[in-house]
């Protein structure tokens, strides 16, 4: 027995730096996220400024030097946009999206998950067979159907990839709550007796938490990749605000031409960005799988 | 009569069959479908005097942990009452009593393995208002050491202990909250042989301290005759005997007392015989489908023919003695 008191918490970090590619795609996802939250410290150019474009710099290749007197590293875009401070500010965008989405989904369908979980019977019958009726649909049909519906927007995407998401994490939530909720402690809670609000907020949620965590991970990368669908398709945000998506499609008319780093750039950041954000939760829920376990 | 100190009054519980919506509907429409509840628990009356213990015996599956859960108001039982000096313990579906407490048999499920032992220790009396945030490291330390564990413990999480220090820190979590009367639902049955000694010697102690009055279930016919002042044998939902524990042990009068007393393996120190014991004949049969008459009869050796056909009431045949049996006396 090890005398220091090694919380579980704790011990999860531990094993998740174990992991040389996990810890890796952290670092990465860490990265970009500062790359975001500083975008306007890092990028040459406001790409939000369209006084500040030049169409004469329109299109340039990657190295070029355009009239701001600096060097284009990724080229520049149809609006003469310097690709890398408009990835660096879709970036912003998209991450913002996805993390609001993310959280938001996450309240919601915790909450609803929990609540079926702890209160079983009708109100678990009822809710999660609106929670299944909800995963039978594919999510970007859903967001496409209410963006569609509610219009362009921040608030109005947020919404629609909440909608589209908060199923999943219901389901995550319900199936983790219902595990501890059959636990002996639970019972011993109930025996004492405790309240259900304290049952709920101080056992069961910090029980189901890891799960819920793998969860919102993969679902915040799906967001993303959500989102980015939607603007590629015109229907995410306006297009004084480009996101990663729009940029994408901005570019698309051009790579027949040899054009190629206007879509393809912005491609590579999302990539790379989706990517990492699954390795972390992929590991994290290896963790956490008790048969995994050495 | 006044009413004894724990007074369980024909308590009843039924499990009904989860049906599925498809179920539900076609036995509406008048399919058949097997509705028939469970009588886990049919009709248990018992008194407990303060200070006593009750041993609660009987094979898996006779519902011996369904009475105790009743008792200690984590189930709402179908029918009847547990009360405890006069009052419920469970009003409106909710435990309404802090007196009685749980001890429950698997002490790896029983702790949250997010909280620290002062934490599980302290939740229950911090919420109930029986210690204070400023007190309450000095009264988890109390009972930490009441359970025979170090105060330094404290701090540590469930994880880091072995299974008998898991069962005294869920000891100290149920003494904190200060019951009258402690449930314990097989306390001892998964720890090993030599860690159960010392967890019934603790046992033993708080009652002589503490004059906690105990129901202790078990189906280890040895441990509850050492720990035990009064003895209740359950078979199937039922009480079939009980009484003064010397009394059941010597002189039992049930003959499904006297096959589970014969089944304890034993060594005997003969030359012909060094390992004996009699198994009861037969399996238990189903709670769904209990036979009739006496339920105890198609595995009763002594079995005749009123037993198949009318049930036997729980009558007195001693001082503090019942038995359910026709042909007990």
């Amino acid at each position: 027995m090890t005398t220091k008191a090694v919380s579980p918490w704790r011990n999860l970090w531990i094993r998740f730096c174990e992991d040389r590619i996990a810890l890796g795609a952290l670092i990465v996802v860490a990265i970009i996220l500062v790359l975001a939250l500083f975008a306007p410290l890092i990028a040459p150019q406001d790409p939000y400024d369209l006084s500040g474009l030049s169409l004469r710099d329109a299109r340039r290749p990657p190295g070029f030097v355009g009239s701001g007197a600096y060097v284009h590293w990724l080229g520049t875009d149809a609006q003469g946009r310097d690709l890398w401070s408009a990835i660096l500010y879709g970036l912003r965008v998209s991450i913002q999206i996805g993390i609001f989405a993310g959280a938001v989904g996450l309240i919601i369908g915790t909450t609803v998950g929990i609540l079926a979980a702890y209160h079983r019977g009708i109100a678990e019958t009822v809710l999660m067979r609106i929670i299944d009726l909800q995963l039978s649909f594919p999510p970007i049909l859903l967001a496409l159907v209410l963006v569609a519906v509610l219009g362009q927007g921040k608030a109005q995407l947020i919404a629609a990839l909440v909608a589209a998401q908060y199923a999943y994490f219901a389901r995550t939530a319900f199936g983790a709550a219902s595990a501890e909720r059959s636990k002996d402690y639970i019972e011993a809670a109930m025996a004492t007796p405790l309240s259900n609000m304290r049952i709920v907020f101080r056992h069961i949620l910090p029980n189901a938490m890891p799960a819920l965590i793998v969860v919102a991970t993969v679902q915040v990368a799906y967001a993303i990749a959500l989102e980015s669908t939607l603007s590629f398709l015109g229907l995410g945000l306006p297009v004084t605000e480009p996101s990663l998506g729009m940029l994408i499609s901005n570019g698309v008319k051009y790579m027949m031409s040899g054009r190629y780093w206007i879509s393809v750039y912005p491609g590579i950041a999302l990539i790379v960005l989706i990517v990492a954000i699954n390795l972390v939760g992929d590991h994290v829920r290896d963790i956490l799988n008790p048969r995994l376990n050495r | 009569m006044s009413e004894a100190f724990i007074s369980i009054n024909d308590v009843y519980k039924r499990f009904s069959p989860r049906l599925s919506m498809a179920d539900r509907i076609v036995s509406k429409l008048g399919a058949r479908v097997e509705t028939r509840p469970v009588r886990a628990v049919d009709g248990v009356t018992l008194m407990v005097e303060r200070g006593q213990t009750l041993g609660l015996v009987g094979e898996s599956g006779c519902g011996k942990s369904t009475l105790g859960r009743m008792i200690a108001g984590i189930l709402e039982p179908t029918g009847g009452q547990v009360r405890i000096d006069g009052k419920p313990v469970m009003q409106g579906g909710r435990k309404a009593d802090t007196r009685i407490q749980t001890i429950f048999q698997d002490p790896f499920a029983s702790l949250d393995p997010r909280m620290r032992v002062g934490d599980i220790i302290a939740e229950g009396p911090l919420a109930h208002g029986l210690a204070d945030k400023a007190g309450e490291r000095a009264y988890v330390a109390a009972y930490l050491e009441r359970a025979g564990l170090d105060p330094s413990f404290a701090d540590r999480f469930p994880h880091q202990f072995s299974g008998g220090q898991r069962q005294r820190i869920a000891i100290a979590r149920a003494l904190a909250m200060q019951p009258d009367v402690l449930v314990c639902d097989e306390p001892v049955a998964s720890l090993d042989v030599s860690i159960q000694a010392q967890i019934v010697n603790l046992f033993l102690k708080l009652r002589r301290e503490m004059s906690i009055t105990l129901i202790f279930i078990s189906h280890d016919l040895s441990v509850v005759r050492h720990v035990s002042d009064h003895v209740a044998i359950m078979y199937l939902g039922r009480i079939v005997e009980s009484g003064p524990t010397e009394k059941i042990y010597t002189d039992p009068k049930h003959p499904y007392t006297k096959g589970l007393l014969e089944s304890v393996p034993k060594l005997l120190v003969e030359d012909d015989a060094l390992v004996h014991f009699k198994p009861i004949m037969g399996e238990i049969p189903s709670p769904l489908a209990p036979p009739a008459g006496c339920h105890f009869n198609p595995r009763c050796p002594i079995a005749v023919e009123l037993c198949r056909s009318e049930d036997p009431r729980l009558r007195l045949i001693g001082p503090g003695h019942c038995a359910a049996c026709h042909l007990a006396e």
